[in-house]
């Protein structure tokens, strides 16, 4: 007989909850689809066409299905490392830099130890992809819990510093004798590419993303340090009154924040590329930015989140090539959405800030 | 290294830095007005491919300039629609703004790659020009570039010496005081970040229009964020913003003279200067006790409750 | 130097008491009620010209209400203003600058980044649109003259003290052309030799003509600048009589209200002194930023098994005394004992775990998680007591369990699984009690106690610290009500000015006496039977 029962729930209708929640987001969607819609028009372009050949090209088949998944695999993690630390508070804006960290770091594992068997290599490249991440994130973190500099702004900047620090591996110390058209590292060995799954490119990453998931909404609803967390994100000045160690929180949050967007790294270039490459992300950690505040920080609302950014960002590919717009495009669309709950925040779930 | 690549690098400097100044000044402006621009990277990129593509269109680079400008105050004026009016958090408004200047500047400036425009034209200051170690054609800069430094004094004469400037630095500092002192803290912010956002148009319209003269997607490289960085390193001070963005500007060029003395550092590390020092400074500046910002930066105005 | 700031007509430089001109404002019947309390009932209030009138009580006497209302930043429910026999409406701070009424509150407005003269110019009626520094030094140059208001326009405000910025809060003032002047609380800040200048610079503007009023619980200050004094108790006006009727007793006696009958002092024998004390601070000192008080050479013990009641108007250090108890606040000087150690440097959470408990005296702020339930928050304190598994769970059961004892014992009821913001202030005030109480701290730091709750409840609440101190425990409780301190107390304290000014059995002391300490007049101790 289990004595830990979560802290009873608050409402008492959840089947009207989750009713809400669902046309909150439709209307969210619908008015940003339909300003992103007025776009396309002015610039020329066929909006209806065009959500018909994002449906039909992402929801299509099986295996286009499994290229959404794909794409959603490292959002899924830059989210979280957005999310954690939203909740005491801190906006971490530099998972893009942080998962280049992490795939740097898990390069060199994957290349130095590539003896290994793939038993130990994987995780210890996990492991290494972690750290990478959350060292990177530890400037910021100390600038903050310091009070010398914000967050925000250190971890953004940090975001153009660490593409060209791997960039520089890339053409130097790490640059493959093969392969000379595009510069890029060697190839991994087996050992160290994460498996994939029905012959789709969906990896082991996937799963990891998933329970990692799970892990942020036990840790938040069920243990102590969730509860501690929640009440500094909700008042840091009575928190540190009730004797919680604010300073330790900080700097251990975002660390670990940055410890998963280097997950993030980690499992795109072990399970989709096998290779470090430059400028392998098209702005992954901007997107779990992006996803975490639309979702208020909630895991049910991250997994949804990032499946349908991940469906728009595979809309673009297609704008891309039926008619002849941007990758880029698709960052209006999801700044609108953006706009929309920033302008009307009664639309969010929980009503607060990411 | 002869004198010519000395000359060279802070030709470079000068005009990579130009674009930098006036984003800077203009967020100078926001940041005075206790508003923090973190879109100033997309800002920069619509106003960059808005001036470009209608020099492209019109052929008349001036007629690029002032829709560059535009451009940026629109942007500025949307960033402000939702800090001001609906009381959003301003990093993450600021954010938004970006995403939003990705994707629109790309649709702007899609038909444009590769395109060539008639750029502004380049001269000699008249006294320069009599002077036969500088009358080389790196010396040769055209208007936005003169004008640049009068603007930075023209800014700091409108913060600090009108009843204007007074009551924006007022409600930068404490918009409650300023509202107590009769003024209107939002219609105020409105008008920091509508000439905020023409001067970022400006340095925009220098980028692409002037200097680079293309217009490539991501072409701003994170000027935006490196003028937020030199804001603060220029203690929010017109005049050091001047020294600040000559600095960074010439990091960039810098870059260029080591490789051209054929010192082998990886161009990739170089890239990483202007961000790495922008970061030193942000330690070194951000940590001193009496810290220069605008006390109320990064506040939402509430309004007052009856 | 002429002065082009005064109108001549109506300043007449009066050197005699007023007895029959009329005055310059007049409110009559100001009610405000705010929820819960009535702050002003039917106030009548005369202000004249030439005059400093003191606006004396304690606090929550009503007086920075009446004010405001004045200033316009809170409207009456009822009653009138009138300026020079003619009603006027002052719905805003706005209107009343524009009836020349300006008020120095006790947080300055002043913008610390610009200069002096740039803060002044800010507020001016007539500024240029392209500034004239030059012109505005003069200005201000010719007031300071004036006045005895020293002060260098061109530097920063940041650099100033305390008493130079309030100097620059008189100037701008004066600037924007207010010839009614309100003063909250004006000396709280102000080292003695800047109270004197202060009063000085009051004297020459009460002769150029200037209303004044200065509102204050300090006696001394009264009977030395004041013209008129009205003293305020409980949201009534007391008594309003001139300078010349005016004495220390007449005062706190009208401040105070009488009845010393009725009050049960405790009836406990006094504490074991011998054990070792609970609390102990030696020579404590802190160091207070901005407008706070500084906490001096404080010395204070709590043993077990007593209550230490702490009296003095808020604002004197009460809670730099809890925060430095807490270890909130750093100690400059002094040492801090709990339980016989030396804590310190130790951490807020250390201290909690050695058993003290803290009831804050804004428990919204201080000691809530707003979004989170009532229960969560019943956990935050004591995490680590209901930690299950290492920390990865917590044991609700458990939190409920004895939450709900306490609430049983004390006689509380709420609702434990809404937000906490969604508390009324008086079931958020029960909720930290609750919480506080719930572990059987063996030292209880309670500040303001009973603010906000209804009589069963301060009645129940009043108990649980007497069951506490039955057990052992010992408290310090600070209040405001005297009631409540000399019906707990087993010794009382005196806070004044961040030092301890008066320790006292209640049984040999009076509400005069404490009062007299309260507000920083010296009294000779006469021993009370």
């Amino acid at each position: 007989m289990s004595q830990t029962t979560e802290a009873p729930a608050r409402t008492s209708l959840p089947a009207l909850n989750i009713l809400l929640v669902i046309v909150r987001y439709l209307i969210i969607f619908l008015v940003a689809f339909g300003l992103f819609g007025v776009i396309l028009l002015i610039a020329g372009k066929d909006p209806v066409l065009a959500i018909q050949d994002t449906f039909s090209s992402t929801l299509g088949s099986a295996y286009n299905f499994s290229e959404v998944i794909v794409k959603m695999i490292p959002l899924l993690f830059t989210a979280i490392a957005v999310a954690l630390p939203s909740r005491v508070g801190l906006i971490n804006v530099g998972a893009e830099g942080q998962l280049y960290m992490g795939a740097w770091l898990a390069t060199w594992g994957a290349l130095t130890f590539a003896s290994l068997p793939a038993w130990i290599l994987l995780p210890l490249m996990v492991v290494l992809g972690m750290i990478g991440g959350g060292l990177w994130a530890l400037v910021p973190a100390f600038l903050r819990a310091r009070g010398w500099v914000n967050e925000t702004i250190t971890t953004l900047l940090m975001n153009y510093v660490a593409p060209s620090v791997v960039t520089f591996f890339i053409y130097g110390p790490w640059r493959s004798p093969f392969n000379s058209l595009y510069p890029q590292t060697v190839d991994f060995v087996p050992a160290a590419r994460l498996p994939t799954f029905f012959g789709t490119r969906v990896h082991l990453g996937l799963i990891l993303a998933i329970v990692l998931a799970v892990l942020y909404w036990f840790a938040m609803k069920y243990t102590r340090w969730g509860l501690e967390m929640r009440a500094i994100g909700g008042n840091p000045q009575a928190a540190r009154r009730n004797g919680i160690p604010l300073t330790l929180y900080i700097v251990a949050v975002m660390c670990l924040g940055g410890a998963i967007a280097g997950l993030a790294g980690t499992s795109e270039i072990s399970g989709i590329h096998g290779r470090l490459r430059p400028g392998f992300s098209p702005g992954f950690g901007y997107m779990g930015f992006l996803i975490s505040w639309l979702s208020g920080g909630n895991p049910i609302g991250i997994l949804v989140m990032s499946f349908v950014v991940a469906l728009i960002s595979s809309g673009g590919d297609i704008l891309q090539i039926n008619q002849g717009l941007p990758f880029a495009v698709v960052n209006i669309l999801l700044a609108i959405t953006l706009f929309v709950v920033l302008a009307r925040p009664a639309l969010l779930v929980k009503g607060k800030k990411a | 290294m002869s004198l010519l690549s000395i000359l060279g690098v802070i030709s470079s400097a000068i005009f990579s830095g130009t674009s930098l100044l006036y984003t800077t000044l203009g967020e100078i402006l926001d940041e005075r007005a206790g508003i923090v621009n973190l879109g100033l990277e997309g800002v920069l990129l619509v106003s960059a491919a808005a001036g470009f593509g209608v020099t492209s269109q019109t052929g008349n680079p001036y007629i690029g300039v002032l829709a560059a400008m535009l451009a940026g105050g629109l942007m500025n004026l949307l960033f402000g629609f939702l800090v001001i009016t609906r009381r959003a958090n301003q990093l993450a408004s600021g954010l938004a703004v970006m995403f939003f200047g990705f994707g629109l500047s790309a649709l702007i400036g899609k038909p444009y790659v590769g395109a060539r425009i008639n750029s502004l034209p380049r001269f000699m200051l008249p006294g320069l020009a009599s002077i036969p170690a500088l009358n080389t054609s790196q010396f040769k800069f055209d208007l936005l570039i003169y004008m640049v430094v009068p603007m930075a004094m023209l800014i700091w004469w409108l913060l600090f010496r009108t009843r204007w400037g007074l009551s924006l630095r007022a409600v930068g500092e404490n918009a409650n005081t300023a509202f107590a002192a009769g003024r209107n803290p939002r219609r105020v912010q409105y008008q920091a970040l509508f000439f905020g956002g023409l001067l970022a148009g400006l340095g925009a319209a220098h980028l692409s229009i002037a200097w680079t003269m293309t217009w490539a997607e991501f072409m701003t490289a994170g000027r935006g964020f490196i003028a937020v960085a030199l804001v603060i390193f220029s203690k929010w001070h017109p005049a050091r913003a001047i020294a600040g963005a000559l600095l960074f500007g010439g990091a960039v060029a810098f870059q260029l003279l080591l490789q051209a003395s054929g010192i082998a550092i990886s161009p990739f590390l170089l890239d990483t200067i202007p961000y790495v020092l922008t970061l030193v400074v942000l330690i070194v500046w951000g940590g001193t006790r009496k810290y220069a910002a605008p006390a109320s930066l990064g506040r939402v105005y509430q309004g007052t409750e009856q | 130097m002429a002065d082009q700031n005064h109108e001549t007509t109506d300043f007449i430089a009066s050197h005699g008491r007023p007895t029959t001109r009329a005055p310059l404002i007049s409110m009559r019947g100001i009610t405000k009620a705010f929820p819960g309390v009535l702050a002003n009932d039917h106030i009548d209030l005369d202000v004249y010209g030439s005059e400093v009138h003191a606006l004396l009580g304690e606090n929550g006497a009503g007086k920075s209400t009446l004010m405001k209302i004045l200033y316009g930043f809170y409207r009456a429910d009822a009653g009138q203003i009138l300026l020079n026999g003619e009603p006027v409406s002052i719905r805003s701070p706005h209107d009343a600058r524009a009836v020349r009424i300006g008020m120095l509150f006790q947080e300055y407005t002043l913008i610390p980044a610009f200069s002096v003269a740039e803060n002044i110019a800010l507020f001016l009626q007539d500024l240029k649109a392209v500034l004239n520094i030059k012109e505005i030094c003069q200005r201000i140059h010719g007031l300071s003259e004036r006045y005895n208001l020293q002060v260098n326009p061109q530097a920063p405000v940041s650099q100033l003290s305390i008493g130079e910025q309030q100097k620059v809060e008189i100037l701008k003032l004066m600037l924007s052309n207010a010839r009614i002047l309100i003063l909250d609380e004006p000396t709280r800040v102000l080292a003695p030799h800047e109270v004197e200048a202060l009063f000085r610079v009051l004297d020459n503007l009460r002769q150029d003509g200037y209303a004044i009023v200065l509102i204050t619980h300090k006696m001394k200050e009264v009977l030395e600048c004041a013209d008129r004094i009205t003293v305020l108790r409980g949201g009534r006006v007391a008594g309003s009589l001139p300078r010349s009727a005016a004495s220390e007793d007449t005062l706190v006696a009208l401040m105070f209200e009488k009845g010393l009958a009725g009050l049960q002092f405790s009836r406990k024998p006094a504490a074991d002194e011998s054990v070792s004390p609970l609390l102990e601070l030696r020579g404590v000192e802190t160091r207070s930023e901005g407008a706070e008080t500084s906490l001096k050479a404080l010395d204070l013990t709590v043993h077990p098994g007593e209550i230490v009641g702490v009296a003095g108007v808020s604002g004197n250090g009460q809670k730099e005394l809890g925060d430095v108890v807490l270890g909130l606040v750093r100690c400059i000087r002094g040492t801090k004992f709990l339980f016989g150690k030396d804590t310190t440097n130790r951490s807020i959470q250390a201290v909690r775990k050695s058993g003290v408990a803290f009831i804050p005296e804004n428990p919204l702020t201080m000691a809530t998680a707003p979004f989170m339930t009532v229960l969560e928050n019943m956990a935050l304190t004591n995490a680590w007591r209901y930690t299950r598994l290492g920390g990865l769970a917590l044991d609700w059961q458990a939190v409920k369990t004895d939450t709900e004892d306490t609430l049983k014992k004390l006689g509380f009821s709420f609702s434990l699984y809404v937000p906490a913001r969604s508390l009324s202030g008086g079931n958020l005030q029960r909720m930290v009690i609750v919480r506080e109480m719930t572990h059987n701290p063996h030292l209880i730091v309670a500040s303001y106690l009973t603010r906000g709750l209804d009589v069963q409840s301060t009645i129940a609440a009043r108990q649980a610290l007497l069951q506490a101190r039955q057990s052992g425990a010992g408290v310090l409780l600070v209040s405001e009500d005297l009631e409540e301190l000399f019906t707990l107390s087993d010794r009382l304290i005196v806070l004044y000015g961040g030092k301890i000014v008066g320790t006292f059995k209640p049984a040999e002391t009076n509400f005069y006496e404490v009062g007299h300490l309260m507000t920083g007049s010296e009294v000779h101790h006469v021993a009370n039977n």
